[in-house]
């Protein structure tokens, strides 16, 4: 038994089997280390497919976050931290695309497809009341009407 | 032999295809009956073939024939026999052929329930079914055989991908397939009626039963995959927006719009037009999700270069197939006669918001998946569209949609009088705001979304049940009476957003009042969460049979009570070599408390990584929507839409 465990425990060596290693210390201060996981969930792991570096296991993801800490500790903002990665990486590291000239269509397009949605519906909805709508009555149906319903009353 | 018979049948099955796509077609427009009747003879034997092919490739998995291929490079001798069995769908050319098999199976299903359908329009709903089936069979047999053998061949297999070793797993892809493949028939009975020029109210009640039976079984298979990746992937989560979830969540979005707009085409005759371009877009993003997913055009760009054969196959196809029926739409959607009129405040355009917000839903997640992909390939620029984005975009887009959602059932068609409307409904609503307001409170009150979106449940809930109470006349003598005798439809429609109401209120729960542990413990360490006290009491070795695994113990108490300890386990798999985290999880009503063990310290190994997370709540997410599909089933089973059992023009089916 003893055997076979450091035999998986070697092999487990290789891969850390999830987004927190031993060797990875969390901050001290729990404030500092609650900050870092919350900019940890906005991060990307660049090998990873829409993974956040905390819910990722690659070694890549366990240097972020250890990078992540040590700009926490160096006393950074969590916007400079934020920077920080963005000036390596990219903006392909933010889970969250940014707000600027090229997504500005992306962060819109719910609002412009509603739009356009609404238009085309009353659109429709006019023409086809135009189309739908019954002629008016012509003089003769209005009498034969006025007759139908005097008859009705003195039922 | 028998590979090479199953890959002989996969060919006589395209050519049944061929067959079935072409005759009735044109047997249809000269009305000349003995073409037409070709279709449903062939769609048996197209169905029998393509069953032939399917076995054929089971039994090559099964007796592990790794002169095969695709067995070679997907299965493995140590693997247990529903893995071996389940990796036939788990690669690309067995999951396009099992895709083909169903699209089959469905298409026999129509030559046998809809024998009473109206001949050119049976003959021709069978014949569009068939040509979609063609271009499955000329992709498998020009590009993706999965019938090849190799030579040499290798003594033994590479094996499955661990995390896909599971029993969730196994059963998420037919699921899946079901629905994906079911909304294939809605497909061609819109096509079928374009060419026909003719939609009217029975046509509608012909479609629904199979909008409902894809529905049904997408939303089954979308949540199996979510609660497979909530256990497996050991990070509590359960929905990424990954694209490959996207691509399933998408075709849901359009089926669930689509099962909406036939009710108004069914009871009001209007809405036609937009009713079949529901049914072509559902099937378009349905086979969109399978080839983005297949293909993987999504990890790169570059992918799709790698294998340019079946990237420009695909592409063809698709353009085919949604290009052609589109344009088949443009031409022919002007004859489709609009029908009954009504209020901008009436149950019609209540669900005619309900279908704006769940399309425009449907195209955000689209363009959310793929503007990364156009970024790239236009400027060249990376970026990533992630989970906050989508969170944030589609669940602005859901808050309406749940608002009309309540007021949809107690509003009257044609016209509703929105006074009368919001006093019968402001009882409710207040009732909703207060119950938000209280639990919010109790939760600690941080964060206002979880309001918003619990006031929603909240909303929901008691407005179905208030529409419910009030259909039945509740606390009136012979209630009982009328409670059982209600159409199963509607029954089923109160199930259905019973269900969702009940799936916001544990979304609500466990996105934004979850909490996590994260740190490493010593044996004898304890720890608390969500009200459990936990005390870690070491880890054990274990051999399973195609992986080793460490075993971890944890002592479980709730306010001093003992419960059962709890045993996550590491796992390593021996081919290919891969870990992989089984969590442990205690459910209960109030929420699951979900253990996770990681990797030791490499010295002494007496300290371990652990995760713990407490997630309120999250029950009620799977029940929620284990209730919708019962919902779905029941409307299925009412007598009104039973396959095959409505005329046209009469109504002499209705009970």
């Amino acid at each position: 038994m003893r055997y076979l465990l450091s035999f998986l425990l070697c092999m487990m060596m290789s891969f850390s089997a999830f987004g927190i290693g031993v060797d990875e210390k969390p901050l001290p201060e729990p404030a500092a280390e609650a900050r870092a996981q919350e900019l940890m969930k906005q991060l990307r792991c660049l090998v990873c497919q829409n993974q956040s570096i905390v819910d990722s296991n690659a070694d890549l993801a366990k240097d972020l976050r250890v990078i992540v800490r040590q700009r926490i500790i160096a006393g950074d903002t969590d916007q400079q931290v934020i920077e920080f990665m963005t000036s390596r990486y990219g903006d392909w590291v933010l889970l969250k695309p940014p707000f600027d000239g090229a997504t500005i269509i992306l962060w819109l397009s719910p609002f412009l497809l509603l739009l356009i949605g609404f238009v085309i519906i009353y659109q429709n909805q006019k023409r086809n009341s135009e189309n739908l709508s019954p002629d008016p009555l012509s003089k003769d149906e209005k009498a034969r009407l006025l007759v139908l319903l005097d008859e009705k009353e003195n039922v | 032999m028998i590979v090479e018979i199953g890959h002989y049948a996969l060919i006589l099955a395209c050519c049944l295809s061929l067959i079935q796509g072409t005759f009735p077609l044109y047997g249809a427009t000269k009305n000349h009956g003995r073409l037409m009747a070709i279709a449903s003879p062939a769609a048996y034997g197209q169905f029998f073939f393509a069953a032939i092919a399917f076995g054929a490739l089971m039994y090559a998995f099964i007796t592990s024939d790794f002169s095969v291929a695709n067995v070679a490079r997907n299965s493995h001798t140590l693997k247990p026999m529903l893995y071996k069995i389940s990796a036939v769908w788990g690669n690309h050319e067995g999951s396009i052929l099992f895709w083909t098999l169903i699209l089959s199976l469905y298409g026999a299903m129509v030559a046998f329930f809809g024998r009473k359908l109206p001949k050119t329009l049976h003959a021709r709903v069978l014949a569009i079914q068939a040509l979609v089936g063609l271009g499955f069979y000329l992709f498998l047999l020009l590009t993706s055989n999965p019938f090849a053998r190799i030579y040499p061949f290798p003594m033994e297999g590479n094996g499955l991908n661990p995390l896909l070793q599971d029993p969730g797993l196994a059963f998420h892809p037919p699921l899946l397939y079901m629905g994906y493949v079911g909304l294939s028939v809605t497909f061609s009975f819109a096509v079928g009626a374009l060419i026909e020029g003719r939609v009217d109210a029975a046509w509608a009640r012909w479609v629904r039963p199979w909008t409902l039976l894809a529905w049904c079984f997408l939303t089954a298979g979308i949540t199996l995959g979510s609660w497979w990746a909530y256990y497996e992937l050991g990070w509590g989560g359960w929905w990424f927006w990954d694209p490959v979830e996207n691509a399933s969540f998408m075709p849901w979005l359009i089926a669930t719009a689509l099962l909406h707009s036939a009710i108004v085409v069914e009871k009001r005759d209007t809405l036609k037009s937009w009713t079949i371009l529901l049914a072509i877009i559902a099937f378009s993003f349905s086979l969109l999700g399978t080839f983005i997913v297949r293909s993987g055009v999504l990890t790169s760009v570059h992918a799709f270069a790698t294998d340019p054969e079946r990237g420009v196959f695909i592409l063809m196809f698709l353009f085919i197939v949604i290009g052609g029926s589109l344009l088949l739409f443009a031409l022919r959607a002007d004859k489709l006669q609009p029908g009954g009129l009504f209020a901008p405040i009436s149950r019609e355009s209540m669900l005619i918001v309900n279908n704006l917000l769940l399309t425009v839903g449907a195209v955000v997640v689209l363009f959310g998946t793929l503007y990364p992909l156009l970024r790239d390939a236009l400027t060249g620029d990376k970026i990533t569209v992630g989970p906050p984005f989508f969170n944030l975009a589609f669940g602005l887009l859901m808050i309406p949609l749940f608002l009309v959602m309540g007021l949809g059932p107690s509003a009257h068609w044609k016209r509703t009088d929105l006074k009368g409307l919001s006093s019968r409904l402001s009882f409710v609503f207040i009732a909703s705001l207060m119950a938000a307001g209280i639990s919010f409170y109790m939760a600690g009150g941080t964060e206002i979304m979880a309001a918003v979106w619990l006031g929603l449940g909240f909303w929901l809930l008691l407005s179905t049940l208030f529409e419910w109470a009030n259909r039945i006349k509740l606390f009136k003598t012979g209630t009982f009476k009328r409670m059982v005798r209600q159409p199963r439809a509607s029954l089923g429609m109160s199930l259905g957003h019973l269900g969702m109401a009940i799936v916001v209120i544990g979304i609500a729960g466990t996105s934004f009042w979850n909490s996590e542990y994260q740190g490493i413990m010593a044996v004898g360490d304890k720890a608390s969460i969500g009200g459990y006290d936990l005390t870690f009491k070491g880890v054990d070795g274990m051999i399973g049979p195609n992986y080793t695994a460490v075993k971890a113990t944890f002592d479980v108490s709730k306010e001093g009570t003992q419960l059962k300890p709890l045993h996550p386990q590491a796992r390593v798999y021996l081919t290919p070599p891969m870990p992989t985290t089984e969590a442990a999880i205690l459910s209960s009503f109030k929420g699951d408390l979900f253990v996770v063990i990681g990797e030791a310290n490499s010295e002494k190994y007496d300290t371990w990584a652990v995760r713990l997370y407490y997630k309120p709540l999250q029950s009620w997410l799977w029940a929620g929507v284990a209730l919708m599909v019962l919902g779905g089933l029941i409307s299925l089973s009412d007598r009104r839409f039973r396959m095959g059992n409505v005329k046209r023009g009469g109504k002499t089916n209705v009970a």
